[in-house]
């Protein structure tokens, strides 16, 4: 199995061996073992939900930091919308672009520009009818590769274009080339990120080769050195770009407005987003053209890389959006040709299945079934798996043992106790 | 080997629940590595026949044996029975209370759906005792 980068990491002193981030993981992508949290790597789709959970702080995103722009000779910071609703009384989303510069960046490209770009490609495919319905946005990278692990029926109803970031990167760093006609090695391209799932996406892309970002800084990361910034700007530079479309992106049901039909669904919340893919393939949902889906609640603006709660932020960017134009960005050219995706999205059979061998399966399958009829079937997750039945998989792949089930030895321990008193 | 056998009491009086069943027979089909189609087809087609349960015959029990070639379903109910069973199989009729359309369900869909995702399809019903629906769904698992 190949390794799989990712960047929500295990801090593991602090790590005390509790539940928190074991029951909440959507994936089950968690262990306890000896004390300590283990992420199963292949499983682990970089939504961040142990982050948030984790009271003692012991999950943590791995992202770029500001001194990494020092390794190249000109800088552009690409900013999520998700930033602007980060900061009390903004008025003027150009007071935050100015305000990235004077940390040291030379130029900013606002990813919201780059999506109003893809609200018009996905109005055109849907319009074409070249995606299959219903078109499942592709925005989200943690969902994204839920999909690729999970429902591999849903595969095909992905929208086959490179998420606003990656177009966003791309365009900047052909402009920063032509405007300093320096060498594109020379020139970093940072995301201003809300979420882990972006840095691992920079990392290892699920459409492309190779991203045109260099990396990707939290927000939270920068917040400090931005918010002094900006309160001490001389003046405010004129760069923000963007209509309401494609601000709108920072927050659930954004990408769905941008669409510009009625018949659309947009979930928000991992388990919700799970939820609605489980009734997409059995085919439950009908009638809908559109579905966005964002593994954190509220959208972007819920990533655990931002700082403030996400529907004060999310009330801040409606504030922001309200006198901005539709869209200020429009596709020329061969811009629709550079979004589409270098390849094509194929399920991951390996992650969840217990053997390749059919027949191996299912002897694995009758065993768990009978070991789990022997569990106490409380999901406890005192044994470090998530619940019962995860933990009868793990017995039978050989990673755990009965007598891992506290409430298993206990009862072994009280019949050697009995057998014990009957022969004194 | 022999079949792997799963057994479901499906609740009668629960719309939100029905529909346990088939996701969790999807689940292991899923983890068992079969094809992604006949999955498919087997949660559509139980998911449908979990429904008509509550709807029509207050739930009853399923149970499923899943073999490496084929997946075999019986949905047992102790309902009033289908009085006329090539009208029940034609699209569009039902006999579906207004409270049950209201909520999308009802559309007359159920049984010709069954039909259309399932390779057998056999319904054994006795009026005033209930219906017994046979369903197998072959599965080409390369």
């Amino acid at each position: 199995m190949s390794t799989y980068f990712h960047s929500v990491e295990l801090e593991v002193d602090k790590c005390c061996g509790c539940t928190n981030c074991l029951k909440r993981c959507p994936t089950e992508a968690i262990r306890i073992r000896e004390g300590k949290a283990h992420i199963l790597s292949e499983r682990c789709i970089d939504c961040g939900e142990c982050i948030r959970v984790c009271p003692h702080h012991a999950k943590k995103a791995h992202s770029a930091e500001l001194e990494d722009i020092k390794k190249f000779k000109y800088n552009v910071a690409i900013p999520a919308p998700a930033l602007y609703g980060q900061f009390n009384n903004l008025d003027n989303v150009n007071i935050a672009l100015t305000g990235l510069k004077a940390i040291g960046f030379d130029e900013v490209f606002e990813v919201s520009r780059a999506a109003e770009l893809v609200s018009e490609a996905t109005r055109k495919l849907i319009k074409a009818g070249k995606v299959e319905k219903p078109v499942i946005s592709s925005a989200c990278p943690a969902v994204v590769r839920l999909i690729k692990i999970r429902f591999p029926e849903l595969c095909s109803n992905v929208l086959p274009l490179l998420a606003p970031i990656e177009v966003a990167a791309k365009t900047a760093r052909k402009e920063a080339i032509e405007r300093t006609g320096l060498k594109s090695e020379d020139i970093g391209v940072f995301f201003i990120t809300p979420c882990p799932a972006k840095v691992t996406e920079i990392h290892t892309p699920n459409s492309v080769e190779k991203s045109a970002c260099n990396g990707a800084i939290g927000i939270s990361r920068i917040y400090p050195e931005l918010t002094k910034a900006m309160d001490h700007l001389e003046h405010i530079e004129s760069l923000s770009r963007s209509g309401l479309i494609g601000i709108g992106w920072a927050t659930s049901g954004g990408e769905s407005a941008g669409i510009l039909r009625d018949k659309y669904l947009a979930a928000d919340g991992i388990e919700n987003v799970i939820r609605i893919l489980e009734e997409l393939e059995d085919e439950h949902i009908r009638d809908v053209d559109f579905v966005e889906l964002n593994a954190c609640s509220g959208g972007c603006v819920g990533g655990v890389l931002t700082v403030e709660n996400p529907y004060v932020a999310q009330a801040r960017i409606q504030k922001l959006r309200k006198y901005l134009p539709v869209t200020m960005n429009h596709l020329e050219n061969d811009d629709m040709d550079n979004m589409n995706w270098e390849n094509e999205l194929q399920f991951d059979a390996d992650i969840f299945r217990l053997s390749d061998d059919i027949f191996k399966a299912m002897e694995m399958m009758d065993k768990m079934e009978n070991i789990c009829k022997d569990l106490p079937g409380l999901d406890c997750g005192s044994c470090g798996s998530p619940t019962c039945r995860a933990m009868a998989e793990d017995i039978v792949k050989g990673n755990a043992k009965e007598t891992d089930c506290i409430h298993k030895l206990k009862a072994q321990i009280q019949k050697v106790y009995d057998q014990l008193k009957d022969t004194l | 080997m022999s079949a792997i056998h799963l057994h479901y009491e499906v609740s009668g009086d629960d719309f939100t629940r029905a529909g346990e069943a088939s996701g969790s027979v999807k689940k292991r089909l899923k983890s068992l590595g079969f094809d992604p189609d006949a999955i498919r087809r087997v949660a559509i087609a139980m998911y449908e026949a979990e429904i008509n349960m509550v709807i029509h015959a207050e739930g009853g029990y399923c149970d499923v044996d899943i073999y490496p070639d084929k997946v075999e379903i019986l949905l047992a109910d102790k309902g009033p029975g289908i009085p006329d069973v090539d009208k029940a199989m034609q699209e569009g009729f039902s006999t579906a209370p207004d409270n049950v359309r209201n909520l999308g369900f009802g559309a007359g869909m159920g049984l010709p759906n069954i039909k259309k995702y399932t390779d057998e399809m056999r319904i054994e019903t006795t009026i005033g005792v209930g219906t017994n629906l046979y369903l197998t769904v072959n599965v080409n698992n390369n």
